[in-house]
Protein backbone atom coordinates (compact mmCIF):
# COMPACT_ATOMS: atom_id res chain seq x y z
CA UNK A 1 0.00 0.00 0.00
CA UNK A 2 2.67 2.34 0.98
CA UNK A 3 6.10 1.53 -0.22
CA UNK A 4 9.27 3.51 0.25
CA UNK A 5 12.25 2.97 -1.90
CA UNK A 6 15.69 4.29 -1.91
CA UNK A 7 14.92 7.01 -0.05
CA UNK A 8 17.47 9.75 1.22
CA UNK A 9 16.74 13.12 3.17
CA UNK A 10 19.87 15.46 3.53
CA UNK A 11 19.35 18.65 5.42
CA UNK A 12 22.06 21.46 4.75
CA UNK A 13 23.12 23.91 7.17
CA UNK A 14 25.60 26.14 6.64
CA UNK A 15 27.74 23.63 4.13
CA UNK A 16 27.51 20.64 6.29
CA UNK A 17 25.20 18.23 4.93
CA UNK A 18 23.52 16.01 7.15
CA UNK A 19 21.80 12.80 6.25
CA UNK A 20 18.71 12.72 8.47
CA UNK A 21 17.21 9.33 6.11
CA UNK A 22 19.77 7.56 4.68
CA UNK A 23 18.67 4.89 2.27
CA UNK A 24 15.22 3.91 3.48
CA UNK A 25 13.14 0.81 2.09
CA UNK A 26 10.06 0.08 3.63
CA UNK A 27 6.42 -1.72 2.28
CA UNK A 28 4.25 -1.14 4.92
CA UNK A 29 0.90 -2.96 4.32
CA UNK A 30 -3.01 -2.27 3.89
CA UNK A 31 -4.71 -2.71 7.44
CA UNK A 32 -1.31 -2.83 9.52
CA UNK A 33 -0.50 -0.65 12.50
CA UNK A 34 3.24 -0.07 11.31
CA UNK A 35 5.49 0.96 13.98
CA UNK A 36 8.52 3.04 13.66
CA UNK A 37 11.13 3.35 17.24
CA UNK A 38 13.78 5.29 17.73
CA UNK A 39 15.50 7.73 19.49
CA UNK A 40 15.60 11.05 19.53
CA UNK A 41 17.14 12.19 15.83
CA UNK A 42 16.92 8.96 14.48
CA UNK A 43 14.93 10.15 11.81
CA UNK A 44 11.83 9.04 12.32
CA UNK A 45 9.49 11.85 12.21
CA UNK A 46 11.20 13.14 8.97
CA UNK A 47 10.19 9.84 7.72
CA UNK A 48 6.66 9.66 8.44
CA UNK A 49 6.51 13.22 7.40
CA UNK A 50 7.76 12.13 3.63
CA UNK A 51 4.70 10.00 3.40
CA UNK A 52 2.31 13.30 2.65
CA UNK A 53 5.23 15.23 1.96
CA UNK A 54 5.17 17.50 4.74
CA UNK A 55 8.98 16.84 3.99
CA UNK A 56 10.36 16.12 0.14
CA UNK A 57 12.80 13.41 -0.17
CA UNK A 58 15.93 14.57 -1.78
CA UNK A 59 15.51 11.80 -3.75
CA UNK A 60 14.14 7.99 -3.75
CA UNK A 61 10.44 6.44 -4.63
CA UNK A 62 7.17 6.59 -2.31
CA UNK A 63 3.92 5.07 -4.00
CA UNK A 64 0.91 4.94 -2.43
CA UNK A 65 -1.35 2.33 -3.97
CA UNK A 66 0.74 2.63 -6.97
CA UNK A 67 1.19 6.05 -7.15
CA UNK A 68 4.05 8.08 -7.70
CA UNK A 69 3.13 10.78 -5.06
CA UNK A 70 6.55 12.30 -5.64
CA UNK A 71 5.27 12.72 -9.13
CA UNK A 72 2.19 15.19 -7.80
CA UNK A 73 1.55 18.56 -9.12
CA UNK A 74 0.54 20.54 -5.99
CA UNK A 75 -3.19 19.80 -6.67
CA UNK A 76 -2.75 16.35 -6.77
CA UNK A 77 -1.00 16.53 -3.47
CA UNK A 78 -3.64 18.20 -1.85
CA UNK A 79 -6.17 15.77 -2.85
CA UNK A 80 -3.87 13.02 -1.43
CA UNK A 81 -3.70 14.85 1.80
CA UNK A 82 -7.29 14.64 2.29
CA UNK A 83 -6.61 10.81 1.96
CA UNK A 84 -4.14 10.66 4.49
CA UNK A 85 -5.01 11.88 8.20
CA UNK A 86 -2.45 12.78 10.64
CA UNK A 87 -1.93 13.30 14.01
CA UNK A 88 0.60 14.84 16.27
CA UNK A 89 2.47 14.75 19.75
CA UNK A 90 1.56 18.62 20.59
CA UNK A 91 -2.59 18.12 19.26
CA UNK A 92 -1.78 20.94 16.82
CA UNK A 93 -5.41 21.66 17.15
CA UNK A 94 -6.93 25.76 16.64
CA UNK A 95 -7.13 27.83 19.60
CA UNK A 96 -9.47 29.96 18.03
CA UNK A 97 -11.85 27.25 17.40
CA UNK A 98 -13.99 25.12 19.38
CA UNK A 99 -13.92 21.30 19.22
CA UNK A 100 -17.03 20.95 16.76
CA UNK A 101 -15.51 24.14 14.55
CA UNK A 102 -12.12 21.78 14.78
CA UNK A 103 -13.38 18.78 13.02
CA UNK A 104 -15.23 20.75 10.78
CA UNK A 105 -12.41 22.34 9.37
CA UNK A 106 -10.92 19.82 6.93
CA UNK A 107 -14.66 19.33 5.54
CA UNK A 108 -15.52 23.02 5.53
CA UNK A 109 -12.22 23.66 3.26
CA UNK A 110 -13.52 21.72 0.76
CA UNK A 111 -17.01 23.49 1.61
CA UNK A 112 -19.38 20.53 1.61
CA UNK A 113 -22.58 21.18 2.62
CA UNK A 114 -23.46 22.33 6.20
CA UNK A 115 -25.83 19.31 7.13
CA UNK A 116 -23.64 16.92 6.25
CA UNK A 117 -20.36 18.14 8.11
CA UNK A 118 -22.87 18.47 11.02
CA UNK A 119 -24.01 14.98 10.24
CA UNK A 120 -20.55 14.01 9.98
CA UNK A 121 -19.02 16.03 13.23
CA UNK A 122 -21.69 14.59 15.00
CA UNK A 123 -20.40 11.30 14.43
CA UNK A 124 -16.90 11.60 14.77
CA UNK A 125 -17.94 13.55 18.33
CA UNK A 126 -19.38 10.23 19.52
CA UNK A 127 -16.47 8.09 18.13
CA UNK A 128 -14.17 9.69 19.69
CA UNK A 129 -16.64 9.82 22.79
CA UNK A 130 -16.46 13.82 23.26
CA UNK A 131 -20.25 14.25 22.56
CA UNK A 132 -20.26 16.83 25.17
CA UNK A 133 -17.55 18.90 24.68
CA UNK A 134 -18.75 19.61 21.49
CA UNK A 135 -18.65 23.34 22.13
CA UNK A 136 -15.41 23.95 24.27
CA UNK A 137 -12.27 25.45 23.54
CA UNK A 138 -9.73 23.36 22.90
CA UNK A 139 -7.07 25.51 26.25
CA UNK A 140 -10.28 24.30 28.66
CA UNK A 141 -9.30 20.12 27.35
CA UNK A 142 -7.33 17.45 28.73
CA UNK A 143 -4.15 16.21 27.08
CA UNK A 144 -6.29 13.55 25.94
CA UNK A 145 -9.00 14.66 25.15
CA UNK A 146 -7.29 17.49 22.93
CA UNK A 147 -5.70 14.40 21.07
CA UNK A 148 -9.13 12.88 20.66
CA UNK A 149 -10.21 15.78 18.57
CA UNK A 150 -7.11 15.35 16.75
CA UNK A 151 -7.64 11.89 15.97
CA UNK A 152 -11.41 13.04 14.80
CA UNK A 153 -10.25 15.65 13.40
CA UNK A 154 -7.48 13.63 11.42
CA UNK A 155 -10.21 11.09 10.13
CA UNK A 156 -13.50 13.86 9.03
CA UNK A 157 -12.25 12.85 5.40
CA UNK A 158 -12.72 9.19 5.74
CA UNK A 159 -9.26 8.79 4.70
CA UNK A 160 -7.19 5.20 4.31
CA UNK A 161 -4.17 5.95 6.06
CA UNK A 162 -3.78 7.77 9.68
CA UNK A 163 0.16 8.82 10.30
CA UNK A 164 0.25 9.47 14.20
CA UNK A 165 3.84 11.47 14.94
CA UNK A 166 4.46 10.39 18.75
CA UNK A 167 0.73 10.75 19.55
CA UNK A 168 1.23 9.88 22.78
CA UNK A 169 4.58 11.38 24.31
CA UNK A 170 2.80 14.25 25.91
CA UNK A 171 0.86 11.94 27.69
CA UNK A 172 0.59 10.06 31.29
CA UNK A 173 1.05 6.44 30.85
CA UNK A 174 -3.14 5.39 31.73
CA UNK A 175 -4.41 8.36 28.51
CA UNK A 176 -1.61 6.51 26.87
CA UNK A 177 -3.05 3.39 26.90
CA UNK A 178 -6.45 4.77 26.79
CA UNK A 179 -5.62 6.59 23.32
CA UNK A 180 -3.80 3.48 21.70
CA UNK A 181 -7.42 1.69 22.69
CA UNK A 182 -8.94 4.00 20.78
CA UNK A 183 -6.74 4.00 17.13
CA UNK A 184 -6.78 0.31 17.89
CA UNK A 185 -11.29 0.10 17.83
CA UNK A 186 -11.12 2.77 15.06
CA UNK A 187 -8.53 0.85 12.90
CA UNK A 188 -10.17 -2.36 12.79
CA UNK A 189 -13.93 -0.36 12.11
CA UNK A 190 -12.66 1.86 9.19
CA UNK A 191 -10.06 -0.72 8.26
CA UNK A 192 -7.30 2.04 8.01
CA UNK A 193 -3.33 1.82 8.01
CA UNK A 194 -1.96 3.37 10.35
CA UNK A 195 1.69 3.99 10.80
CA UNK A 196 2.87 5.61 14.26
CA UNK A 197 6.33 6.63 15.48
CA UNK A 198 7.28 6.47 19.26
CA UNK A 199 10.44 6.57 20.71
CA UNK A 200 8.54 3.97 23.66
CA UNK A 201 8.39 0.42 23.15
CA UNK A 202 5.30 0.05 25.49
CA UNK A 203 3.36 1.81 22.36
CA UNK A 204 4.58 -0.67 19.55
CA UNK A 205 4.05 -3.66 22.26
CA UNK A 206 0.44 -2.11 22.70
CA UNK A 207 -0.78 -1.90 18.95
CA UNK A 208 2.08 -2.39 16.06
CA UNK A 209 1.76 -5.61 14.20
CA UNK A 210 5.19 -4.75 12.82
CA UNK A 211 7.80 -2.56 13.82
CA UNK A 212 10.85 -0.86 12.49
CA UNK A 213 13.84 0.72 14.50
CA UNK A 214 15.74 3.79 13.23
CA UNK A 215 19.13 4.89 14.05
CA UNK A 216 21.18 7.63 12.21
CA UNK A 217 18.78 7.87 9.52
CA UNK A 218 18.47 3.91 8.71
CA UNK A 219 16.51 1.09 9.23
CA UNK A 220 18.39 -0.74 11.35
CA UNK A 221 15.46 -3.68 12.07
CA UNK A 222 12.11 -4.53 10.59
CA UNK A 223 10.00 -7.14 11.72
CA UNK A 224 6.82 -8.49 13.72
CA UNK A 225 6.51 -7.42 17.02
CA UNK A 226 6.52 -10.54 18.29
CA UNK A 227 9.83 -11.11 16.36
CA UNK A 228 11.74 -8.53 17.67
CA UNK A 229 10.41 -8.97 21.00
CA UNK A 230 11.33 -12.39 21.42
CA UNK A 231 14.54 -12.37 19.02
CA UNK A 232 15.58 -8.66 18.79
CA UNK A 233 18.73 -8.84 17.04
CA UNK A 234 20.38 -5.34 17.44
CA UNK A 235 21.54 -3.88 21.00
CA UNK A 236 19.28 -0.78 19.97
CA UNK A 237 16.16 -3.13 20.23
CA UNK A 238 17.42 -4.97 22.89
CA UNK A 239 17.79 -1.96 25.22
CA UNK A 240 14.14 -0.60 23.90
CA UNK A 241 12.93 -3.79 25.02
CA UNK A 242 14.50 -4.00 28.50
CA UNK A 243 13.14 -0.73 28.64
CA UNK A 244 10.07 -1.53 28.57
CA UNK A 245 10.47 -4.84 30.60
CA UNK A 246 11.75 -3.35 34.08
CA UNK A 247 11.20 -6.15 36.29
CA UNK A 248 13.91 -8.36 34.51
CA UNK A 249 16.22 -5.40 35.60
CA UNK A 250 15.66 -5.78 39.60
CA UNK A 251 17.79 -9.24 39.25
CA UNK A 252 21.14 -8.44 39.97
CA UNK A 253 22.81 -11.46 38.19
CA UNK A 254 26.08 -10.80 40.34
CA UNK A 255 24.51 -12.08 43.68
CA UNK A 256 24.04 -15.48 42.35
CA UNK A 257 27.59 -16.49 41.92
CA UNK A 258 28.35 -20.32 40.63
CA UNK A 259 24.95 -20.68 39.56
CA UNK A 260 23.67 -21.73 36.19
CA UNK A 261 20.53 -18.86 35.37
CA UNK A 262 18.00 -19.51 31.92
CA UNK A 263 16.40 -17.17 30.24
CA UNK A 264 12.69 -18.46 28.93
CA UNK A 265 10.94 -17.19 26.17
CA UNK A 266 7.24 -18.29 25.74
CA UNK A 267 5.06 -17.32 21.98
CA UNK A 268 1.57 -17.05 22.06
CA UNK A 269 -0.31 -20.21 23.81
CA UNK A 270 2.14 -21.65 25.55
CA UNK A 271 2.55 -18.62 27.80
CA UNK A 272 -0.59 -19.35 29.01
CA UNK A 273 0.63 -23.21 30.06
CA UNK A 274 1.70 -24.37 33.10
CA UNK A 275 5.00 -25.38 32.10
CA UNK A 276 6.85 -25.00 35.15
CA UNK A 277 4.99 -27.48 37.03
CA UNK A 278 4.96 -30.00 34.31
CA UNK A 279 8.99 -29.79 33.97
CA UNK A 280 8.62 -29.88 38.08
CA UNK A 281 6.86 -32.94 38.06
CA UNK A 282 8.01 -34.80 35.07
CA UNK A 283 11.78 -34.20 35.95
CA UNK A 284 12.02 -34.36 39.68
CA UNK A 285 13.70 -30.88 39.57
CA UNK A 286 13.77 -27.86 41.21
CA UNK A 287 12.53 -24.86 39.09
CA UNK A 288 13.56 -21.40 40.76
CA UNK A 289 11.39 -18.66 39.56
CA UNK A 290 14.29 -15.61 39.95
CA UNK A 291 11.57 -13.10 37.79
CA UNK A 292 8.87 -13.67 35.22
CA UNK A 293 6.79 -10.96 32.83
CA UNK A 294 4.36 -11.76 30.54
CA UNK A 295 4.65 -9.14 27.67
CA UNK A 296 1.10 -8.81 26.09
CA UNK A 297 1.37 -7.36 22.46
CA UNK A 298 -0.83 -6.87 19.80
CA UNK A 299 -1.14 -10.03 18.26
CA UNK A 300 0.60 -12.33 20.62
CA UNK A 301 1.72 -13.15 24.11
CA UNK A 302 5.25 -13.20 24.89
CA UNK A 303 5.97 -14.53 28.55
CA UNK A 304 9.60 -14.23 30.02
CA UNK A 305 10.60 -15.91 32.83
CA UNK A 306 14.29 -15.69 34.15
CA UNK A 307 14.99 -19.56 35.91
CA UNK A 308 17.43 -21.54 37.45
CA UNK A 309 17.40 -25.18 37.78
CA UNK A 310 18.35 -27.05 40.56
CA UNK A 311 18.93 -31.12 40.45
CA UNK A 312 20.09 -33.90 38.96
CA UNK A 313 22.42 -32.81 35.90
CA UNK A 314 21.30 -35.55 33.47
CA UNK A 315 17.53 -34.88 35.10
CA UNK A 316 17.97 -31.41 34.31
CA UNK A 317 18.90 -31.93 30.79
CA UNK A 318 15.99 -34.21 29.57
CA UNK A 319 13.78 -31.38 31.38
CA UNK A 320 15.84 -28.24 28.75
CA UNK A 321 15.17 -30.89 25.56
CA UNK A 322 11.36 -31.11 26.65
CA UNK A 323 11.80 -27.45 26.79
CA UNK A 324 12.87 -26.62 23.91
CA UNK A 325 10.24 -29.43 21.97
CA UNK A 326 8.20 -27.24 23.45
CA UNK A 327 9.00 -24.45 21.19
CA UNK A 328 10.02 -22.37 23.74
CA UNK A 329 13.47 -20.32 23.59
CA UNK A 330 15.71 -20.97 26.19
CA UNK A 331 19.22 -19.24 26.58
CA UNK A 332 21.52 -19.64 29.24
CA UNK A 333 22.25 -16.20 30.30
CA UNK A 334 24.86 -16.87 33.34
CA UNK A 335 27.05 -19.46 33.93
CA UNK B 1 -9.02 61.81 12.09
CA UNK B 2 -7.07 58.38 13.95
CA UNK B 3 -9.77 56.56 13.42
CA UNK B 4 -10.20 56.50 9.72
CA UNK B 5 -6.20 57.22 9.47
CA UNK B 6 -5.72 53.45 11.21
CA UNK B 7 -8.63 52.13 9.19
CA UNK B 8 -6.50 52.99 6.25
CA UNK B 9 -3.04 52.06 7.57
CA UNK B 10 -4.26 48.45 8.26
CA UNK B 11 -6.34 48.00 5.11
CA UNK B 12 -2.96 48.67 3.81
CA UNK B 13 -0.78 47.57 6.51
CA UNK B 14 -2.73 43.87 7.13
CA UNK B 15 -2.15 42.42 3.52
CA UNK B 16 1.39 43.65 3.72
CA UNK B 17 2.39 42.34 6.74
CA UNK B 18 0.68 38.63 6.09
CA UNK B 19 2.40 38.80 2.75
CA UNK B 20 5.68 39.41 4.41
CA UNK B 21 5.23 36.20 6.12
CA UNK B 22 3.99 34.00 3.49
CA UNK B 23 6.56 35.04 1.28
CA UNK B 24 8.99 34.47 3.66
CA UNK B 25 11.98 31.34 3.28
CA UNK B 26 9.83 28.61 4.37
CA UNK B 27 6.69 30.16 4.27
CA UNK B 28 3.83 28.92 2.92
CA UNK B 29 3.50 30.79 -0.02
CA UNK B 30 7.75 31.54 -0.75
CA UNK B 31 8.76 34.25 -2.89
CA UNK B 32 12.27 35.50 -2.07
CA UNK B 33 12.08 38.26 -4.52
CA UNK B 34 8.49 39.67 -3.81
CA UNK B 35 9.78 38.78 -0.09
CA UNK B 36 13.01 41.03 -0.81
CA UNK B 37 10.68 44.10 -2.20
CA UNK B 38 8.33 44.21 0.29
CA UNK B 39 11.06 43.93 2.67
CA UNK B 40 12.76 47.05 1.52
CA UNK B 41 10.06 48.86 1.14
CA UNK B 42 8.83 48.64 4.88
CA UNK B 43 12.41 49.10 6.30
CA UNK B 44 13.04 52.32 4.33
CA UNK B 45 9.28 53.81 4.96
CA UNK B 46 10.00 53.06 8.36
CA UNK B 47 13.21 54.80 8.70
CA UNK B 48 11.77 58.59 7.36
CA UNK B 49 10.76 60.60 9.95
CA UNK B 50 7.27 61.49 10.23
CA UNK B 51 7.46 64.97 9.61
CA UNK B 52 9.66 64.11 6.42
CA UNK B 53 7.03 61.48 5.18
CA UNK B 54 4.16 64.03 6.01
CA UNK B 55 5.53 66.42 3.62
CA UNK B 56 6.37 64.57 0.99
CA UNK B 57 3.48 63.04 1.06
CA UNK B 58 1.57 66.19 0.72
CA UNK B 59 1.66 65.92 -3.21
CA UNK B 60 -0.72 62.87 -2.45
CA UNK B 61 -2.49 63.89 -0.34
CA UNK B 62 -3.67 67.13 -2.89
CA UNK B 63 -4.32 63.86 -5.71
CA UNK B 64 -6.98 61.84 -3.14
CA UNK B 65 -8.63 64.27 -1.03
CA UNK B 66 -7.60 67.59 -3.16
CA UNK B 67 -5.85 69.58 -0.22
CA UNK B 68 -3.08 69.27 1.86
CA UNK B 69 -4.23 71.00 5.04
CA UNK B 70 -6.73 70.28 7.44
CA UNK B 71 -7.93 67.21 9.00
CA UNK B 72 -9.08 65.08 6.18
CA UNK B 73 -5.73 66.03 4.08
CA UNK B 74 -3.75 64.66 7.27
CA UNK B 75 -5.43 61.19 6.95
CA UNK B 76 -3.59 60.59 3.92
CA UNK B 77 0.18 61.25 5.33
CA UNK B 78 -1.03 59.62 8.57
CA UNK B 79 -2.41 56.49 6.94
CA UNK B 80 0.73 56.04 4.80
CA UNK B 81 3.34 56.64 7.76
CA UNK B 82 1.08 54.06 9.85
CA UNK B 83 0.84 51.27 7.30
CA UNK B 84 4.53 50.02 7.39
CA UNK B 85 4.58 50.06 11.05
CA UNK B 86 0.79 48.33 11.05
CA UNK B 87 2.84 45.58 8.62
CA UNK B 88 5.18 44.75 11.03
CA UNK B 89 2.76 44.50 13.67
CA UNK B 90 0.98 42.29 11.71
CA UNK B 91 4.25 40.29 10.99
CA UNK B 92 4.82 39.70 14.26
CA UNK B 93 1.84 38.61 15.34
CA UNK B 94 1.07 36.17 12.83
CA UNK B 95 4.52 34.64 13.09
CA UNK B 96 3.26 34.15 16.69
CA UNK B 97 0.93 31.34 15.39
CA UNK B 98 2.03 27.85 16.22
CA UNK B 99 4.30 26.07 13.37
CA UNK B 100 2.74 22.73 13.59
CA UNK B 101 -1.02 24.08 13.86
CA UNK B 102 0.01 25.66 10.00
CA UNK B 103 1.18 21.97 9.16
CA UNK B 104 -1.74 20.18 10.68
CA UNK B 105 -3.62 22.37 8.44
CA UNK B 106 -1.28 21.54 5.37
CA UNK B 107 -1.36 18.19 6.39
CA UNK B 108 -5.22 18.14 5.41
CA UNK B 109 -5.04 19.96 2.07
CA UNK B 110 -5.42 23.63 2.89
CA UNK B 111 -4.68 25.85 -0.03
CA UNK B 112 -2.42 28.80 0.91
CA UNK B 113 -5.48 31.43 0.74
CA UNK B 114 -7.47 28.99 3.12
CA UNK B 115 -4.16 29.05 5.48
CA UNK B 116 -4.60 32.95 5.86
CA UNK B 117 -8.05 33.61 6.11
CA UNK B 118 -9.17 30.37 8.28
CA UNK B 119 -5.84 29.83 10.29
CA UNK B 120 -3.45 32.72 10.49
CA UNK B 121 -5.57 35.94 10.99
CA UNK B 122 -7.85 34.09 13.11
CA UNK B 123 -5.22 32.27 14.95
CA UNK B 124 -3.44 35.90 15.85
CA UNK B 125 -6.43 37.77 16.15
CA UNK B 126 -6.18 38.27 20.17
CA UNK B 127 -2.27 39.92 19.51
CA UNK B 128 -3.60 41.81 15.98
CA UNK B 129 -6.05 43.49 18.08
CA UNK B 130 -3.25 44.52 20.81
CA UNK B 131 -0.98 45.50 17.71
CA UNK B 132 -4.08 47.81 15.93
CA UNK B 133 -4.73 49.44 19.27
CA UNK B 134 -0.86 50.32 19.86
CA UNK B 135 -1.02 51.27 16.14
CA UNK B 136 -3.91 53.50 16.84
CA UNK B 137 -2.19 55.54 20.02
CA UNK B 138 0.65 55.94 18.09
CA UNK B 139 -1.58 57.83 15.54
CA UNK B 140 -2.76 60.12 18.34
CA UNK B 141 0.56 60.94 18.80
CA UNK B 142 0.88 61.68 15.08
CA UNK B 143 -1.65 63.39 14.43
CA UNK B 144 -1.03 65.88 17.25
CA UNK B 145 2.54 66.64 14.60
CA UNK B 146 -0.02 66.89 12.06
CA UNK B 147 -1.67 69.02 13.85
CA UNK B 148 1.54 71.33 14.12
CA UNK B 149 1.80 71.59 10.13
CA UNK B 150 -1.61 72.39 9.19
CA UNK B 151 -3.93 69.12 10.09
CA UNK B 152 -5.90 70.24 12.43
CA UNK B 153 -7.59 68.51 15.18
CA UNK B 154 -6.08 68.68 18.85
CA UNK B 155 -2.64 68.77 18.47
CA UNK B 156 -3.26 72.16 16.13
CA UNK B 157 -5.42 73.45 19.50
CA UNK B 158 -2.78 72.70 21.59
CA UNK B 159 0.29 74.20 19.13
CA UNK B 160 -2.03 76.95 17.89
CA UNK B 161 -3.50 78.64 21.81
CA UNK B 162 -1.14 76.89 23.90
CA UNK B 163 2.16 77.01 22.42
CA UNK B 164 1.68 80.26 20.23
CA UNK B 165 -0.63 82.30 22.49
CA UNK B 166 0.49 80.80 26.05
CA UNK B 167 -2.30 79.83 26.87
CA UNK B 168 -2.03 77.43 29.76
CA UNK B 169 -5.54 76.45 30.18
CA UNK B 170 -6.09 75.34 26.62
CA UNK B 171 -2.74 73.35 26.17
CA UNK B 172 -3.69 71.73 29.42
CA UNK B 173 -6.80 70.57 28.79
CA UNK B 174 -5.69 69.34 25.41
CA UNK B 175 -3.23 67.21 26.77
CA UNK B 176 -5.52 66.00 29.52
CA UNK B 177 -8.29 65.08 26.42
CA UNK B 178 -5.40 63.30 24.39
CA UNK B 179 -4.42 61.37 27.57
CA UNK B 180 -8.07 60.08 28.11
CA UNK B 181 -8.15 59.41 24.18
CA UNK B 182 -4.95 57.25 24.97
CA UNK B 183 -6.53 55.47 28.05
CA UNK B 184 -9.88 54.73 26.63
CA UNK B 185 -8.01 53.14 23.69
CA UNK B 186 -5.95 51.39 25.43
CA UNK B 187 -8.93 50.21 27.95
CA UNK B 188 -11.03 49.08 24.66
CA UNK B 189 -8.14 47.39 22.50
CA UNK B 190 -7.84 45.08 25.92
CA UNK B 191 -11.17 44.04 26.13
CA UNK B 192 -11.48 43.53 22.81
CA UNK B 193 -8.25 41.31 22.82
CA UNK B 194 -9.56 39.53 26.00
CA UNK B 195 -12.54 38.64 24.18
CA UNK B 196 -11.54 37.47 20.83
CA UNK B 197 -8.74 35.51 23.26
CA UNK B 198 -9.74 31.66 23.88
CA UNK B 199 -6.74 30.26 25.45
N1 LIG C 1 14.92 21.46 8.99
C1 LIG C 1 16.00 20.80 9.42
N2 LIG C 1 17.24 21.26 9.16
C2 LIG C 1 18.33 20.59 9.56
N3 LIG C 1 18.31 19.44 10.25
C3 LIG C 1 17.11 18.93 10.55
C4 LIG C 1 15.89 19.57 10.15
N4 LIG C 1 14.86 18.82 10.58
C5 LIG C 1 15.39 17.76 11.23
N5 LIG C 1 16.74 17.82 11.20
C6 LIG C 1 17.67 16.83 11.78
O1 LIG C 1 17.33 15.56 11.28
C7 LIG C 1 17.46 14.58 12.31
C8 LIG C 1 16.23 13.76 12.40
O2 LIG C 1 15.18 14.55 12.88
P1 LIG C 1 13.76 13.96 13.22
O3 LIG C 1 12.90 15.08 13.67
O4 LIG C 1 13.29 13.14 12.08
O5 LIG C 1 14.11 13.01 14.43
P2 LIG C 1 13.13 12.14 15.31
O6 LIG C 1 13.60 10.74 15.19
O7 LIG C 1 11.73 12.42 14.95
O8 LIG C 1 13.45 12.65 16.74
P3 LIG C 1 12.47 13.01 17.97
O9 LIG C 1 12.20 11.72 18.68
O10 LIG C 1 13.28 13.94 18.79
O11 LIG C 1 11.25 13.65 17.39
C9 LIG C 1 17.81 15.32 13.58
O12 LIG C 1 19.16 15.13 13.87
C10 LIG C 1 17.51 16.75 13.27
O13 LIG C 1 18.43 17.59 13.92
MG1 LIG D 1 10.07 13.42 15.93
Amino acid sequence: MISINNVYKFYENNDKKFKALDDINLEIKENEIFGVIGLSGAGKSTLIRTINRLEEPTKGHININGENILNFNKKELRGLRKNIGMIFQSFNLLNSKTVFENIAFPLRLQKLDKEYIEKRVNELLDLVNLKDKKNTYPSQLSGGQKQRVAIARALANNPNILLCDEATSSLDPKTTKKILTLLKDIQKKLDLTIVLITHEMEVIKEICNRVAIMENGKIIELDTVTEVFTNPKTETSKSFINKSNKDLNYIKLSNLEKRKVYKLKFIGEVSKEPVISEIIKKFNIYVNILSGNIDELMSNSVGTLIVEFLGDEDDINKAKNWIKDKNIRLELIKN
Amino acid sequence: MVIFSTFFSVIIGLPLGILVVITEKNGIWEKPKLNWILETIINVSRSFPFIILMILVFPLSRIIVGSTIGTTASIVPLSVAASPFVARIIENSIKEVDKGVIESVISMGAKPIDIILKVLIPEAMPSIVLGITLTMINLVGFSAMAGAIGGGGLGDLAIRYGFYRFQTDIMMSSVILIIIIVQSIQFIGNKLSKAVNKN
